[in-house]
C-alpha cells in the first residue's frame, strides 16, 4: 500500500508522477519557502487580495447592517425561515471536507500523493469552517446570544436543550473548528521553523520563530511530531464523517417533508467530499499555474481529485436517485407532493440545474482520462460542482420548506441583495484568508515534500 | 416634513388688489396669499398641516412614519396624564369588585355607534387605560361578540395621527378663541334666524343629540339639519316606504328562520345588527349530533361575501340581476304566472319556492343594502307572503331619530352651497369632501360657503377645507348615548379623559344653543332625567351606565301594512359599457373612516385575504375576456361626463359574478394619517348620486401593474386561482377541512373520518396528564369567517403591525389567522374556512428541536413560548407544520410611539425583535383565573377561561376548556363524531381539533 502511494513511475494505470523528476530536498525547499521569503509579491496577488478583501468589507457591512437592523433584511419568512444562511453554511462545511480527507483520511491510508496539496487544503478547510462558523451566529434572531447554545452554568441554571440537532450542531463544528486548526498548525511547525531560519527581516524571523515553538528538528522533535500528528489524524478522521453527519441531522430530525430522510447523513458526507475536492480543484489550479508548482502538484494529483470527485458524485447521484424513489415506494403523500414540487414548482428550474451540475457535467466528462487531464476542463468542471451542491442545499433547505403541510402557508423565498451580500462576502473572506495564508506560509507542506524528494531519490537509488 | 412654505417672491398688493375688484361673487379670503393665488401659496396650502403624511408618505415607510409620529406626540405631552374621565363611571359589575385593584383590570359597558348605530361594548380598564374591546353580553347586537372594526377602534383611540388641536385657518388655534369666534358668529345668526347656517351630520340615533340638534333648530328657525352617511341604508329605507308607504326599520330574527333566501345581502357582516344575526345564524347550525337540524341559506350575489361562503346554495350573478330574480321569485311565490327572463338554473326557482312554503313564518328573504329599493321591497312583500312577519322579522319605527334619505339629503345641502345660501356649516363626525359622490363636487362647493367648521377625529380631507377644525372627541373619551340595530339604547360613558381636548358633537352645539361650557356629561344626563321623570333616576342612570343598555328600551314591532310593489325598469344601474361595478364598503375599512388603523389595514379580507388595498374584483372568466391578471391595472370609465376615469388593480376572485366588477370603496385617502394615506385608490370618484351602489362602466387594460399583497395564495401571483386550487386539492388530500352533507352525516356519523390512517401501536404513555389539560375545538360549521378573533387576538396580545412590505414578504404577525379554501371550479367554489391558532401539539414538533428550550410544554399540555429565553434560531417554525409561529424578523412593536404605549396590555410581554411568538391559549387569562380559584380554594369553571378570540366570536365556533372534564364544553364537542385533528397522521396530538363542515343542500337542486 505504502509502496503503491509513492510510486512515481507511469504505467500501469498511473497518470504521471506525485513529484515531478529532478527534484532534490534542497530544489523542494528553495522553491515552496521563495513564494514567501524572497519572491516579489505579485501583483496578481495584489490584484486578487484587493477583490478579496472589497467583497469581505461587503460581508462586514452585511454583518453591521444585520445586526443594527435584524435578519429581516433577508429573504426569510413563514414558511421558509431559513435561507441563504443555512445553504451556505452547510456549503462551506462540507467543502471544508476535503481538506480533513486530504490531511488525516489520506495520512492514515498512507497516500503519499497528499503531501503536496495537504498543506493548503487544510487551510482551506479553516478558512471555510470559519466562513461557515459564521452564518448560524448570524442568522439567529438575537445573535449576541449565541452562547446560550453552550453548556455553562449560569446562575438561572438554564442549559441547552440536548435534543435539538442545533446543539449538537454547536458541538460538532466547534470540535471541528480546533482540530482543524490544531492539526494544520501542527503540520506547518516545522516548516515554520524551515522560514525561521531563511528569513532576512528581524521581524519575520521573530514572528516565525514565536510560531515554530522552538522546533529544531532533533530526533525526539521528529518523533513527538509524528506521533501527534498521526494522532491528530485519527481523530481527525471520523469527523471527516461525522460532522456532516451532524449537520444533516439539523434536518433529518425535523419532519419537514424533504428533510425527514435516513439517507441524508451518507448523501451529505458525500456531497460535502464531492463540493470540498471540487474547491481544492479550484484553488490548487490556478495556484500551480500562477507559482509554477505544476512539478509538486502534477497532473496525477489532478486526476486522483477527478476520481473522488466521481465516486463522490455517484454517492450523490444515488443519493438524489432514493430521495424520488422513497418518496413514491413510501406511498407518504407529503413526500410526494415535496418531490413533485421540487421537479415541477415554482423552484423546479434551480432543482434541474442542480442535477446538471452535479450528475449531467460529472457524469458525462469525468469518465474520461482525457478530461480528466485537462486542467481548463477540471478547472470549469470543479466550479460547476460547487454550483451544483451549492444549489443542492438551497433546494434543500428552500423547496422543502416553502410548500410542506399546511397549503395556506406556503410561501416563496426571495434571497434579497444582503442575502447575497452575506453570501459573496464569505467568499471574499475565504479568499483574503486564503491569499494571505499563501503570502505568509509555504502552501505545500516543505518537510513532507522533502520526504517525498528523498523517498524517491532513494527509491531510484 | 417640508411644513414650511417655500421662499416665494413677494405679495404685490396691487395685483391682489385687481383681483378683487375682478372676482364675480364677494369672495371669502383667508388671507392675502389665497387671494395672490400665487403657486408660493397654493405650496402651502397643500402643506399646511404641521406633518404633512403626503410629504413623508413617499420616502419613509410606514412603521418608520409611525415611529417618527412619536416625537410629536411625545410634543403633545398626553402620555403621561392620561386619566379617568372627570365624572363617575359605573364598571360593568357582573363579577367584579367596583373598585380598583392594581394590576386588575376593570370592565365599563359602553357602546360603539358605527354610522349612527350602536354596538354595545364591554371595555378592559387597566388603571384608568382602555386596552382591549368586547361585545356587552347584555346588549342584543352584541351578546358579548364584536366585530373587527369594533374591536380595533381602541387603536384609533391611541392613534398618535389623530387632530390634536384646534385648527383655525391652517394654523393652530385654540378654543377660547373658538369661542370667541362663535360668540360672534351666534349674533350674526340669531340676527338672521339661522337663515345661512346649516349642520351636517351623518346618521343620528342619538336621543340626546337629537333633542339638542332639534333645540338649536327651535332656536334659529330657518337654519336646517341635514344627515348623510356614505355607505347609507337609504335603499333599505326606500324599499320598505315602497312596501309599507313608511320609512320602517326590519329587525331580523334568524334563530327563528329554516330557510333564508339573501338576495345579494351579506347580512352576516354588513349592516347594523350583523353580529347579533353571525350568533342567531350559527346557533341554527349548530349540530350536537347526527340527527340534528339545521338552517338552510341560498345566496344569490354578484360579489363573493362571507355570507355567500356560508351558503348551502350560492348563485353568483350580476346585482344588476337580482331585481328579476327577485320579481320571478315573488311571483312564483304569488302563484302568479308571469314569464320572467332569469339568469338562474331552471331548477332554482322551483326549488326555492317549494322550500320557502314549507317553512311557512320560518324563512326569511333578505335583501342586500346595495340592491336598489325594489328588491328591498319585493323581499318584504315576499315575508308578507311566507307570514314571516312577527316570526322571523318584525318591523319597528325607524332608529334614525329623523330618518331621510341620506344622498337626496346631501344633495339638498350641495344645492345650497351651490346657490350661495350657506353661510356657515357645521361638519360634525364626517368627511364629506371624501366619501360623497363625485358629481357633487363637494368640495368645490364647501369653498363657497363662508365659515366651515368641521369637526372630526382627524386633520381630515374636509377639516383641511374648513377654516376652523375642532379635534374630536373619541367615543371611548366622551359621553353620548346611541341605539342599536332594534331601537336598544346605550348610554355611552367614557373610558378616559379626552386625550387630546377633543370636543363631542354634544359640546358644539351647547355653543350654538348659547350653553357654552356644557358637558357632554351634563348634557347627556340632563336629557335622560327629563326623559325620566317620576323615577328614581339616579338608580335609572347607575343601572344603564352598569348594564350598558336602558332597559327595555328596544323598539316595540310595528304593524305595518304591505302595499303591492309596481314592476319597474329602473335598477339602480346607471351609465353605458359592459361592466357591472358594484360598490360595497371595505369590509374593514369600511367607509374609510379606519384607514389609519393598522389593525384593520393588515387584517385579511375575507376570501381574498388581500391587506393594505383595496382592489377591482372579477371573475376568472372576466378577467381572461379583459386579458388581466392579478395586479394588472385597469382603467375604469363610468362613461359619465362628471366622472373622471379611475385606476385600479384588478384582483380575480372565484366566484365572482362574471361582467361585474367590485370596488371596495374607504381606500384612496389623501389625509388619512400615516398609515392609511395613499393606500389604494377611491372608488368614490366613480359614484355619483344616481349610481351609488351599482352602475356599469367600461374597463380597459393599461398595460400598468400595481403589487397587491395578500396573506394567502401569495405564493404564486397572477395564474387565474390557479394556485388556489392546488392550495385546495393538498388541503382536501391531506384530510385538512373536512366537509359533508347533513344527510350524509346522518347516515354514516364516521364520514369525517373515512380517509383517516390507522394510528399504530405508541411507545410512550400519552394520557399523563392529570388535572387541567386546555384544549380548543373550532367548529368550521359554524365559523363564518369574518376576522373578529385575529383583531381579538391582536389587542389582547399586543401583536405588532408589520407594514404591506413585510407581508408581501410573508411576515404577517396573526397568531390567529383565518385559512380559506375553495374547492370546485372557479366560476361558484364552495368555501371553506378555517381559523388556526396554535395545535398546542401534546408530541409538538416544535418543542424538541429548539437549541436553547425557549419553547416547553406546561403541565396542563400548553406548548408555551419563552421570550427571554429565545435566541431566534427559527427552527421551531420550520419544524411547526401548521406553520402557526411568528417571528420577529424586525423591531416589529412600536416601543417608542408614546401615544400607543398606553394601548398595550400588561399582562402581556412586547415582544422584541429576534424572537418567535405564537398563540399562547391566552395564558394571561387562564392564569388570571386560576389563581383567582386557588385563592378561593375551588375547582375552575367550566367557561371561565375564555380566550380572545372565542370571546369575541360572533359566531361562537370556537370553545375553550379543560379537556379532562368530560362535562366541559370543550370535552362534549371533541367528544363529537365531526371531531378531527389537523395532520393527525403525524402524531402530533393537536389540543386544537375541528369539527367537520356541513352542508344542508336541497335534492331538488342539482350542482
Amino acid at each position: 500500500m505504502g509502496a503503491d502511494g509513492i510510486q512515481n513511475t507511469p504505467g500501469m494505470g498511473d497518470s504521471g508522477p506525485v513529484l515531478a523528476p529532478g527534484h532534490t530536498i534542497a530544489t523542494v525547499t528553495d522553491k515552496i519557502s521563495s513564494i514567501v521569503l524572497t519572491q516579489k509579491t505579485r501583483w496578481g496577488w495584489w490584484f486578487g487580495l484587493a477583490i478579496s478583501f472589497t467583497f469581505f468589507m461587503v460581508l462586514n457591512m452585511a454583518i453591521g447592517a444585520l445586526l443594527l437592523v435584524g435578519v429581516g433584511l433577508w429573504g426569510i419568512n413563514i414558511p421558509i425561515a431559513w435561507g441563504f444562511a443555512i445553504v451556505n453554511f452547510v456549503w462551506w462545511i462540507g467543502i471544508g471536507h476535503a481538506g480533513t480527507l486530504i490531511s488525516a483520511f489520506l495520512l492514515l491510508m498512507r497516500q503519499a500523493w497528499r503531501q503536496s496539496i495537504n498543506r493548503f487544503a487544510e487551510a482551506m478547510t479553516l478558512f471555510a469552517v470559519s466562513c461557515a462558523g459564521l452564518f448560524p451566529l448570524l442568522h439567529l434572531g438575537r445573535p449576541w446570544l449565541f452562547f446560550w447554545l453552550l453548556p455553562y452554568p449560569d446562575t438561572m441554571g438554564t442549559w441547552p436543550q440536548f435534543r435539538s440537532p442545533l446543539v449538537w450542531d454547536v458541538f460538532a463544528v466547534s470540535t471541528y473548528a480546533t482540530i482543524s486548526l490544531l492539526f494544520w498548525f501542527v503540520g506547518l511547525i516545522p516548516d515554520l521553523a524551515t522560514l525561521r531560519d531563511r528569513a532576512k527581516g528581524w521581524l519575520s524571523r521573530r514572528i516565525y520563530g514565536f510560531l515554530a515553538m522552538g522546533w529544531r528538528g532533533s530526533a525526539m522533535h521528529w518523533h513527538r511530531y509524528e506521533m501527534a500528528y498521526l494522532l491528530l489524524a485519527g481523530l481527525a478522521t471520523p469527523l471527516v464523517v461525522s460532522v456532516h453527519t451532524v449537520v444533516s441531522f439539523d434536518f433529518t430530525v425535523g419532519i419537514v417533508p424533504g428533510w425527514h430522510s435516513t439517507i441524508f447523513p451518507p448523501y451529505f458526507v458525500a456531497g460535502a467530499i464531492y463540493s470540498g475536492f471540487a474547491m481544492v480543484l479550484t484553488l490548487a489550479i490556478p495556484l500551480r499555474k500562477f507559482y509554477g508548482l505544476e512539478d509538486f502538484v502534477t497532473i496525477r494529483h489532478l486526476d486522483n481529485m477527478a476520481k473522488i470527485l466521481l465516486a463522490t458524485g455517484l454517492i450523490v447521484a444515488y443519493g438524489y436517485m432514493m430521495e424520488t424513489f422513497m418518496a413514491f415506494y413510501s406511498g407518504n403523500a407529503y413526500d410526494r407532493y415535496m418531490i413533485m414540487n421540487r421537479m415541477t414548482g415554482p423552484y423546479a428550474v434551480v432543482y434541474w440545474i442542480l442535477i446538471g451540475c452535479n450528475i449531467v457535467v460529472p457524469m458525462c466528462t469525468l469518465w474520461f482520462a482525457k478530461i480528466r487531464r485537462n486542467v481548463a476542463a477540471l478547472f470549469v468542471i470543479s466550479l460547476v460542482i460547487q454550483t451544483g451542491m451549492w444549489l443542492e442545499r438551497f433546494v434543500i433547505v428552500v423547496t422543502s420548506l416553502h410548500r410542506d403541510f399546511m397549503p395556506s402557508s406556503w410561501g416563496m423565498y426571495y434571497p434579497t441583495i444582503w442575502d447575497w451580500a452575506a453570501f459573496l462576502g464569505s467568499m471574499g473572506l475565504f479568499l483574503t484568508l486564503f491569499l494571505l495564508f499563501i503570502r505568509y506560509l509555504p502552501m505545500i507542506s516543505i518537510f513532507e515534500m522533502r520526504g517525498l524528494a528523498h523517498e524517491l531519490e532513494e527509491k531510484q537509488g | 416634513m417640508n411644513s414650511k412654505p417655500k421662499p416665494g417672491k413677494p405679495l404685490d398688493l396691487v395685483q391682489i388688489q385687481t383681483k378683487l375688484e375682478q372676482s364675480p361673487e364677494k369672495r371669502v379670503w383667508r388671507g392675502l396669499q389665497e387671494l395672490a393665488q400665487t403657486p408660493e401659496y397654493r405650496d402651502f396650502a397643500e402643506c399646511e398641516f404641521p406633518h404633512d403624511p403626503r410629504a413623508d408618505s413617499q420616502g419613509v415607510s410606514r412603521r418608520n412614519a409611525l415611529k417618527l409620529m412619536g416625537a410629536s406626540a411625545a410634543l403633545a405631552g398626553l402620555t403621561a396624564c392620561t386619566k379617568m374621565p372627570t365624572e363617575k363611571i359605573v364598571p360593568y359589575a357582573q363579577q367584579q369588585p367596583e373598585d380598583f385593584i392594581p394590576g386588575k383590570p376593570l370592565f365599563y359597558a359602553t357602546a360603539m355607534p358605527l354610522a349612527g348605530y350602536a354596538t354595545g361594548l364591554l371595555v378592559e380598564s387597566h388603571m384608568g387605560r382602555p386596552t382591549k374591546i368586547e361585545g356587552n353580553p347584555s346588549h342584543p347586537a352584541s351578546l358579548g361578540s364584536a366585530n373587527a372594526i369594533t374591536q380595533a377602534s381602541v387603536l384609533t383611540l391611541y392613534d398618535p395621527d389623530r387632530a390634536q388641536v384646534v385648527v383655525y385657518n391652517g394654523r393652530i388655534g385654540d378654543w377660547s378663541r373658538f369661542l370667541t369666534f362663535m360668540d360672534t358668529t351666534r349674533a350674526e345668526i340669531l340676527a338672521t334666524k339661522g337663515a345661512g347656517l346649516r349642520i351636517l351630520t351623518g346618521m343620528v340615533t342619538s336621543p340626546s343629540l337629537a333633542d339638542q340638534i332639534h333645540t338649536v333648530l327651535a332656536m334659529y328657525p330657518q337654519a336646517k339639519w341635514y344627515q348623510y352617511e356614505p355607505l347609507n341604508r337609504d335603499n333599505v329605507r326606500e324599499g320598505a316606504k315602497l312596501a309599507f308607504g313608511e320609512y320602517v326599520n326590519p329587525v331580523y330574527h334568524l334563530d327563528q328562520a329554516e330557510v333564508i333566501v339573501s338576495l345579494d345581502a351579506d347580512f352576516l357582516t354588513a349592516g347594523p345588527g350583523a353580529v347579533r344575526y353571525s350568533r342567531d345564524f350559527a346557533d341554527k347550525r349548530r349540530v350536537s349530533s347526527p340527527d340534528s337540524k339545521m338552517n338552510r341559506l341560498y345566496v344569490v350575489e354578484s360579489t363573493p361575501t362571507v355570507t355567500g361562503a356560508m351558503a348551502d346554495h350560492r348563485l353568483p350573478m350580476c346585482a344588476r340581476d337580482v331585481y328579476s330574480f327577485a320579481l320571478a321569485l315573488s311571483n312564483a311565490l304569488a302563484g302568479t304566472t308571469v314569464p320572467i327572463q332569469v339568469k338562474a338554473p331552471t331548477d332554482w326557482i322551483p326549488a326555492l319556492v317549494r322550500d320557502l312554503t314549507n317553512h311557512r313564518g320560518a324563512s326569511l328573504v333578505v335583501a342586500g343594502e346595495q340592491q336598489p329599493p325594489y328588491v328591498h321591497a319585493l323581499a318584504h312583500g315576499m315575508n308578507a307572503v311566507l307570514g314571516n312577519v312577527g316570526r322571523t322579522v318584525h318591523y319597528t319605527d325607524p332608529v334614525e331619530a329623523n330618518p331621510v334619505n341620506a344622498v337626496e339629503s346631501l344633495k339638498a345641502l350641495v344645492g345650497e352651497m351651490r346657490a350661495g345660501q350657506v353661510e356657515t356649516l357645521l361638519i360634525m363626525g364626517v368627511n364629506p369632501v371624501y366619501n360623497t359622490p363625485a358629481d357633487l363636487n363637494f368640495r368645490d362647493n364647501l369653498l363657497k360657503v363662508r365659515t366651515r367648521i368641521h369637526l372630526g377625529l382627524y386633520e381630515d380631507e374636509t377639516a383641511v377645507q374648513c377654516n376652523w377644525h375642532i379635534p374630536e372627541a373619541h367615543y371611548l373619551e366622551s359621553w353620548g348615548d346611541a341605539q342599536a340595530y332594534d331601537g336598544t339604547t346605550t348610554i355611552l360613558q367614557p373610558l378616559i379623559a379626552p386625550l387630546y381636548n377633543g370636543k363631542s358633537a354634544h359640546e358644539i352645539l351647547a355653543i350654538l344653543a348659547g350653553n357654552a361650557g356644557a358637558t357632554s356629561h351634563d348634557i347627556v344626563r340632563a336629557y335622560w332625567q327629563g326623559q325620566k321623570k317620576g323615577q328614581d333616576f339616579e338608580q335609572f342612570w347607575q343601572t344603564s351606565l352598569n348594564d350598558g343598555v336602558v332597559a327595555d328600551s328596544a323598539l316595540p314591532p310595528k304593524t305595518v301594512k304591505f302595499v303591492s310593489v309596481p314592476a319597474t325598469s329602473d335598477l339602480g344601474t346607471t351609465g353605458g359599457g359592459k361592466m357591472e361595478i358594484v360598490f360595497r364598503p371595505d369590509p374593514f375599512v369600511g367607509d374609510g373612516s379606519f384607514s389609519n388603523n393598522g389593525w384593520l389595514q393588515e387584517l385579511p379580507k375575507p376570501l381574498t385575504k388581500l391587506t393594505w388595498d383595496n382592489a377591482a374584483l372579477i371573475s376568472p372568466l372576466s378577467a381572461r375576456e379583459l386579458g388581466v391578471t392579478n395586479g394588472d391595472v385597469v382603467k375604469i370609465n363610468v362613461n359619465d361626463a362628471r366622472v373622471a376615469p379611475v385606476e385600479a388593480p384588478i384582483w380575480i376572485t372565484p366566484g365572482h359574478a362574471d361582467d361585474s366588477m367590485t370596488l371596495h370603496l374607504g381606500y384612496g385617502r389623501r389625509r388619512a394619517g400615516h398609515v392609511g394615506t395613499g393606500l389604494g385608490f377611491n372608488a368614490y370618484l366613480l359614484t355619483t348620486t344616481d349610481g351609488l351602489c351599482i352602475r356599469r362602466a367600461t374597463v380597459e387594460k393599461t398595460g400598468k401593474t400595481y403589487e397587491l399583497v395578500a396573506t394567502q395564495h401569495h405564493h404564486i401571483m397572477g395564474k387565474e386561482g390557479e394556485d388556489r386550487e392546488e392550495e385546495t386539492v393538498a388541503a382536501l388530500q391531506r384530510n385538512l377541512i373536512r366537509a359533508a352533507t347533513i344527510d350524509e352525516y346522518s347516515k354514516d356519523p364516521e364520514t369525517f373520518h373515512e380517509r383517516e390512517e390507522e394510528q399504530g401501536p405508541s411507545l410512550y404513555n400519552w394520557n399523563s396528564y392529570r388535572g387541567n389539560a386546555w384544549g380548543m375545538a373550532i367548529d368550521m360549521n359554524s365559523c363564518i369567517g369574518c376576522g373578529a378573533c385575529m383583531v381579538a387576538c391582536q389587542s389582547e396580545n399586543n401583536i405588532a403591525v408589520v407594514g404591506k412590505e413585510q407581508v408581501r414578504r410573508g411576515r404577517e404577525m396573526h397568531w390567529i389567522r383565518v385559512d380559506s379554501y375553495f374547492e370546485g371550479g372557479l366560476e361558484n367554489p364552495a368555501v371553506y374556512n378555517q381559523p388556526v391558532p396554535c395545535m398546542h401539539c401534546e408530541n409538538a414538533p416544535c418543542e424538541y428541536v429548539c437549541p436553547v428550550g425557549a419553547t416547553v410544554h406546561s403541565p396542563e399540555g400548553l406548548n408555551e413560548m419563552v421570550y427571554n429565553r429565545c435566541v431566534g434560531t427559527r427552527y421551531c417554525s420550520n419544524n411547526c407544520p401548521y406553520k402557526v409561529r411568528r417571528f420577529n424578523f424586525e423591531l416589529w412593536s412600536d416601543w417608542t410611539t408614546e401615544s400607543l404605549k398606553p394601548l398595550r396590555n400588561p399582562d402581556v410581554t412586547v415582544r422584541s425583535r429576534g424572537v418567535m411568538e405564537k398563540c399562547t391559549y391566552c395564558i394571561q387569562r387562564i392564569n388570571r383565573v386560576k389563581i383567582a380559584a386557588e385563592k378561593e380554594d375551588r375547582e375552575i369553571q367550566d367557561g371561565e377561561i375564555v380566550p380572545a378570540c372565542q370571546q369575541t366570536c360572533p359566531a361562537q365556533a370556537i370553545v375553550f376548556g379543560n379537556i379532562n372534564d368530560p362535562n366541559s364544553r370543550v370535552a362534549k364537542l371533541k367528544a363529537q363524531t365531526r371531531n378531527y385533528s389537523l395532520l393527525a397522521d403525524l402524531n402530533t396530538k393537536p389540543r386544537t381539533t375541528y369539527l367537520g363542515k356541513l352542508r344542508n343542500p336541497n335534492p331538488e337542486i342539482k350542482e
